[in-house]
């Protein structure tokens, strides 16, 4: 009678968790939608909010500088803040699913680096091919070489049975030869290359642009439901891969699929604003204090957080010193280096 | 009923398992698999489970080839519980019970697995109280009985266990022990356990398997295979196997049969 009893509440707070967890996907949100709002209040250039909502509702009766400002500038570059935060949120989190791995990111294993030197590289050597805009060979080498180191760590993370640690350092690894060959790139390049190639190494939403934030958008638009569509068999996976391919789980396939996935949102995000340090480590370790590990929330939470963190980072760049705009990986790898060292602590710790 | 004919499983070049053939074991049946270290008692296990491939011998359950179907077919009735625990998994029990029913490819087709079932399922091992802890709050024991929860919610029809009972204390094993009775008995599985305690296995286990190095050492009722000529082959132990003044059997070891080298 009793244990019935316990059953029957059990249900009811799992009902009650799964609203709750609806909620804070909901707040998540607003937070976003907020922050996207307010970055347009601070710092140089401040709009009030009347004259911001008269600009974004009602364009043709703006006044016209303000509205090439809103609209061409500082508009496409929050909304990139959103798209590229959300593409780095997902990636870092079926990332560390995948490797199982609290510490595995685009940044901190080198896939980023990858892709920027996939990018530099196109950038140096001018590659390109007949029918296919240069600017899309720049992206394109840069998920060629994202996706080629995301296949080694994978590689390293089965054949080797490598520790967490190890892998880490593996990913250090790669993080090292990745940047010393962009170091060389720029090295040999042009003094015009060179100017492109800085931007990659820093990371930066200034470059921002609607086609670009587009692209973006489009790319996380489309490949979310993919992961979403996975979320019960990536959750399966933190059981460990043995129970999980008890459960008739094709485990190889699941990761392969995963690593494109994931290879996509890194160079995509690396190929329109450099290498933007610690969202995909930072947004994960959030996401699951909030949701727990269940992927049907853990992914969108992720993903979410990491629009929150680097809209929140974007108007801390612009409001750290007046006047200037300083590079947001600037930022993000100031949060990040502390969190990074507090997830590695505690984990010594356990 | 599962039938075990001509089985070789090797690692690389390496024989595991160079050829085994099984007497049919019978449906509702708890089989305590034993042997020493290293004699190839998980590598069979992963095998029946479709987790490493054989190349010689067949496995028919039911009557019915298991290497001509599918491997998300074969999990639908194939259970296998892997040794290890899952290490910090921030998901709470209820979760992991839930997507064990529904990460498979064929979830849909076997028919949408709903909380209460879930529940009851917890209810019957005695873990409804732990539904919304973090599996990383768990005792090494309270994660064997989730671990059971999720094999079981798949309704199998052969559940292979690989030592569920490592982590647990003289209670657990027994609950456990019980409980895996019970629903071998009340739905018709076939339970296939790695045990290492002798006395569990002669009094929880309907049949018992002895091999050693892949080779098949004794079948048949736990009785007749846990016998002292048995325990110095399979083992290198001296044994007594006696009653006690319940009349229960039981292992007793005198020693090492020859001093270890």
């Amino acid at each position: 009678m009793l244990s019935a009893h316990t059953a029957r509440l059990a249900e009811t707070q799992y009902q009650q968790l799964i609203r709750t967890r609806w909620l804070m996907v909901a707040a998540l949100v607003f937070v976003i939608v907020f922050s996207t709002l307010a970055d347009f209040t601070l710092g140089p250039s401040a709009l009030t909010w009347p004259d911001l909502f008269q600009t974004l509702l009602q364009p043709s009766t703006a006044e016209p500088t303000v509205r090439v400002i809103v609209w061409e500038f500082r508009l496409p570059y929050s909304m990139m803040a959103v798209a590229v935060g959300m593409a780095l949120g997902l990636a870092g989190a079926e990332m560390q699913t995948i490797l199982n791995n609290p510490l595995a990111s685009p940044f901190t294993l080198g896939i980023s680096s990858a892709a920027a030197f996939g990018a530099s590289l196109a950038i140096v050597l001018d590659m390109s091919l007949p029918g296919l805009p240069h600017s899309w060979m720049i992206g394109g080498n840069a998920f060629l070489f994202a996706l080629l180191s995301a296949l080694l760590l994978d590689a390293a993370a089965r054949w080797g049975a490598m520790s967490s640690s190890g892998m880490v350092l593996f990913g250090i690894a790669m993080v090292f030869s990745f940047n010393a060959l962009v170091s060389l790139m720029q090295f040999i390049a042009s003094a015009e290359d060179l100017q492109g190639l800085v931007f990659w190494t820093m990371g930066s939403l200034s470059r921002a642009t609607w086609p670009k934030v587009g692209a973006m958008m489009l790319a996380v638009a489309l490949i979310w439901p993919l992961a979403m569509r996975d979320a019960w068999k990536l959750t399966a996976l933190r059981l460990g891969e043995d129970r999980a391919s008890s459960f008739g789980i094709n485990v190889q396939r699941l990761r392969l699929t995963s690593l494109l996935r994931i290879s996509l949102l890194a160079a995509l995000a690396v190929s329109f604003v450099g290498t933007i340090s610690f969202i995909g480590l930072i947004a994960p370790h959030i996401a699951r204090r909030l949701f727990g590990e269940d992927h049907r929330f853990y992914l969108p939470g992720s993903a979410l957080v990491g629009a929150m963190v680097l809209s929140l980072a974007s108007i801390a760049s612009k409001n750290i010193s007046s006047g200037i705009i300083v590079p947001v990986g600037i930022v993000t790898s100031l949060v990040g280096v502390p969190f990074f060292l507090s997830v590695v602590l505690r984990r010594q710790s356990n | 009923m599962l039938e075990v004919s001509d089985l070789r499983v090797a690692y690389r070049k390496q024989a595991i398992i160079p050829d085994l053939t099984l007497e049919p074991l019978r449906a509702g049946a708890v089989v305590a698999l034993l042997g020493p270290n290293g004699s190839g008692k998980s590598t069979l296990l992963k095998a029946l489970a479709g987790l490493l491939p054989y190349k010689q011998g067949s496995v028919r359950l039911d009557g019915k080839s298991l290497e001509k179907i599918s491997f998300e077919q074969r999990a639908q009735q194939v259970v296998y519980l892997p040794q290890s625990l899952p290490a910090s998994v921030h998901l709470r029990v209820l979760e992991s019970v839930l997507v064990a029913a529904r990460a498979s490819a064929l979830a849909a087709e076997a028919g949408r697995v709903h909380l209460e079932q879930v529940l009851s399922l917890l209810q019957r091992l005695g873990i409804e109280h732990l539904s919304m802890h973090y599996l990383d709050q768990l005792s090494g024991g309270q994660k064997q009985l989730v671990g059971l929860a999720q094999a079981l919610i798949r309704r199998p029809r052969l559940l292979l266990l690989d030592e569920p009972l490592s982590a647990l204390d003289l209670n657990y094993q027994f609950h456990v022990m019980d409980l895996l009775g019970q629903e071998t008995h009340e739905h018709g599985l076939i339970t296939l356990i790695v045990l290492h305690d002798l006395n569990v296995a002669l009094r929880h286990s309907d049949y018992a398997v002895l091999i050693k190095q892949g080779e098949l050492l004794g079948e048949g009722a736990p009785g007749q295979v846990i016998t002292p000529a048995a325990l110095a082959e399979g083992y290198g132990v001296e044994a007594r196997i006696e009653p006690c003044s319940k009349g229960i059997l039981q292992v007793l070891i005198d020693g090492l049969r020859a001093p270890v080298r």
